[in-house]
């Protein structure tokens, strides 16, 4: 079954569904060797730090992880309203796939903040403004996991998702300004686009590697998570039947 | 000149509310509950208190005004109310910003009188005790506001009551923040007007966008 490539062609499910399965492989492969090499240049080729010792080294997975964890609730947000006003089935799907990842990420950035905050602040929490609003993030995934997750009526959990990740989304700014002006003490971003990077070069090149891996990570778990998606909800169209029976195969 | 939908349901609300008093009077009766407990686990240190009475006030009337979201549309959801609301041809949303300000008659207002009990209670001085009540003016009605889209979003579901809280209470941490700091300011010889500004700030935006939300939040509940 041949279609011409346009812009929707890969909303239809089932076209997905191929292409996805397609892409999987490569994506976790990349992630695998982007994954190694970061790590590999973060912990053996990057000079010690001056002042912190070997333990800025965790930023090499912190700062990807912190990124990812926002850029995915955008992200998230984004998909489930696309899906909630062209009542776009996929999209719908992808903002549900998304958000455990996020959570993932949130977890791990909020983790290694807390083993790199020890040994540099001598504590493992504060309530900063930062650490306060990655935390309250969490929060939001959980509460937009929690809401679909109890709503049985697929239709109805995905629109009522979107309308929570949308509050949520346009909240975020709001929060993060207000707990930043309750507190800070939580340095500088470690990179800016803008100004000259601080950082040595191969610092900077684990980093940007290890940002490569999460995002393959990303793509791959969220692509698995919403085939899987696919083929639930799909599970009486025709083509997931002859996935599940091949027997009755067809000439494609 | 035909009533709006706004104050029709406001008023419905309210006399709904008269005939259940003891059930609009739970979510006070908690609130001075919940912040006596306090003394008793922190200890009775009138110093101690003193600093974190803004803290303890602004937390319990949050969880004051959660409480009684739960029956906000689900009693109108399972009688079949809502049904007729969603389906007659008044402007949803001003049902919606009608029952926010029914909830918050209901629910903010009692806090906003009863919050100067418990400063005194805490040992607050009065000026501190004067910017609380005002915060809690500005902060309490966007409460009801957002809460009043987290009722609509976990309408009819088992666990609608604790996940309402998960959903509603990350939204209204600048509301907690701007209104205990706003006190916290003017213990420290500060102006609290930055921070009454901002909660004012706030109060127009949920104004404007929470009864949308929550007319949307209804649609795709209901339907």
């Amino acid at each position: 079954m041949r279609t011409p490539l346009r812009f929707f062609t890969f909303a239809a499910p089932s076209r997905f569904y191929a292409l996805a399965g397609r892409l999987v492989p490569w994506l976790y492969g990349l992630a695998a060797l982007t994954a190694a090499l970061g790590l590999y240049v973060g912990f053996f080729v990057a000079p010690t730090d001056a002042t912190q010792g070997e333990a800025y080294r965790i930023i090499f997975i912190h700062v990807p992880a912190a990124w990812m964890s926002m850029i995915l609730y955008l992200a998230l947000a984004g998909w489930a309203v696309v899906g909630w006003a062209f009542n776009a089935r996929l999209a719908a799907m992808t903002a549900r796939a998304l958000a455990p990842t996020g959570a993932l990420f949130t977890v791990m950035a909020l983790w290694t903040g807390a083993l790199w905050g020890k040994p540099t602040w001598g504590t493992w929490w504060v309530w900063d403004a930062r650490l306060t609003s990655e935390l309250i993030l969490l929060f939001l995934y959980l509460g937009y996991m929690a809401l679909v997750e109890s709503i049985e009526d697929t239709r109805r959990a995905d629109h009522a998702g979107a309308l929570l990740a949308l509050v949520g989304a346009l909240n975020v700014p709001i929060i993060y300004f207000s707990v930043r002006w309750w507190n800070t003490l939580h340095q500088g971003a470690s990179i800016s686009m803008t100004a000259a990077p601080t950082m040595a070069s191969t610092m900077l090149i684990a980093m940007l590697l290890l940002t490569v891996a999460c995002w393959a990570y990303a793509f791959a778990v969220v692509f698995t998570r919403t085939r899987a998606l696919v083929l639930e909800r799909e599970a009486d169209a025709a083509w997931v039947q002859q996935l599940a029976h091949p027997t009755h195969k067809e000439t494609p | 000149m035909p009533e709006t939908g706004f104050l029709l349901m406001v008023r419905r609300d309210l006399r709904l509310a008269a005939r259940r008093r003891i059930e609009a009077l739970l979510p006070l009766v908690f609130f001075i509950v919940a912040a006596s407990l306090f003394p008793l686990g922190v200890g009775p240190e009138p110093q101690t208190l003193r600093q974190i009475a803004p803290g303890i006030v602004w937390v319990c009337a949050l969880l004051a005004a959660m409480l009684s979201l739960g029956t906000l549309y689900g009693g109108d959801h399972a009688d079949g109310t809502l049904e007729q609301l969603l389906l007659s041809r008044r402007s949803l949303t001003l049902l919606a910003a009608g029952k926010g300000l029914a909830h918050w008659l209901l629910s903010g207002v009692p806090l906003i009188v009863l919050a100067p009990l418990l400063g005194l209670l805490f040992d607050m001085p009065r000026p501190s005790i004067a910017v609380l009540a005002l915060g809690l003016l500005l902060g309490t009605p966007i409460l009801s506001l957002l809460g009043g889209i987290g009722a609509a979003l976990t309408l009819g579901l088992r666990n609608g009551g604790v996940l309402v809280l998960l959903l509603v209470l990350p939204l209204c941490i600048p509301v907690l923040i701007f209104g205990a700091g706003a006190v916290t300011a003017v213990e420290a010889g500060l102006s609290a007007q930055g921070h009454l500004s901002l909660l004012a700030a706030l109060l127009l935006l949920s104004l404007l966008g929470a009864p949308l939300a929550t007319a949307a939040a209804l649609r795709i509940s209901v339907h």
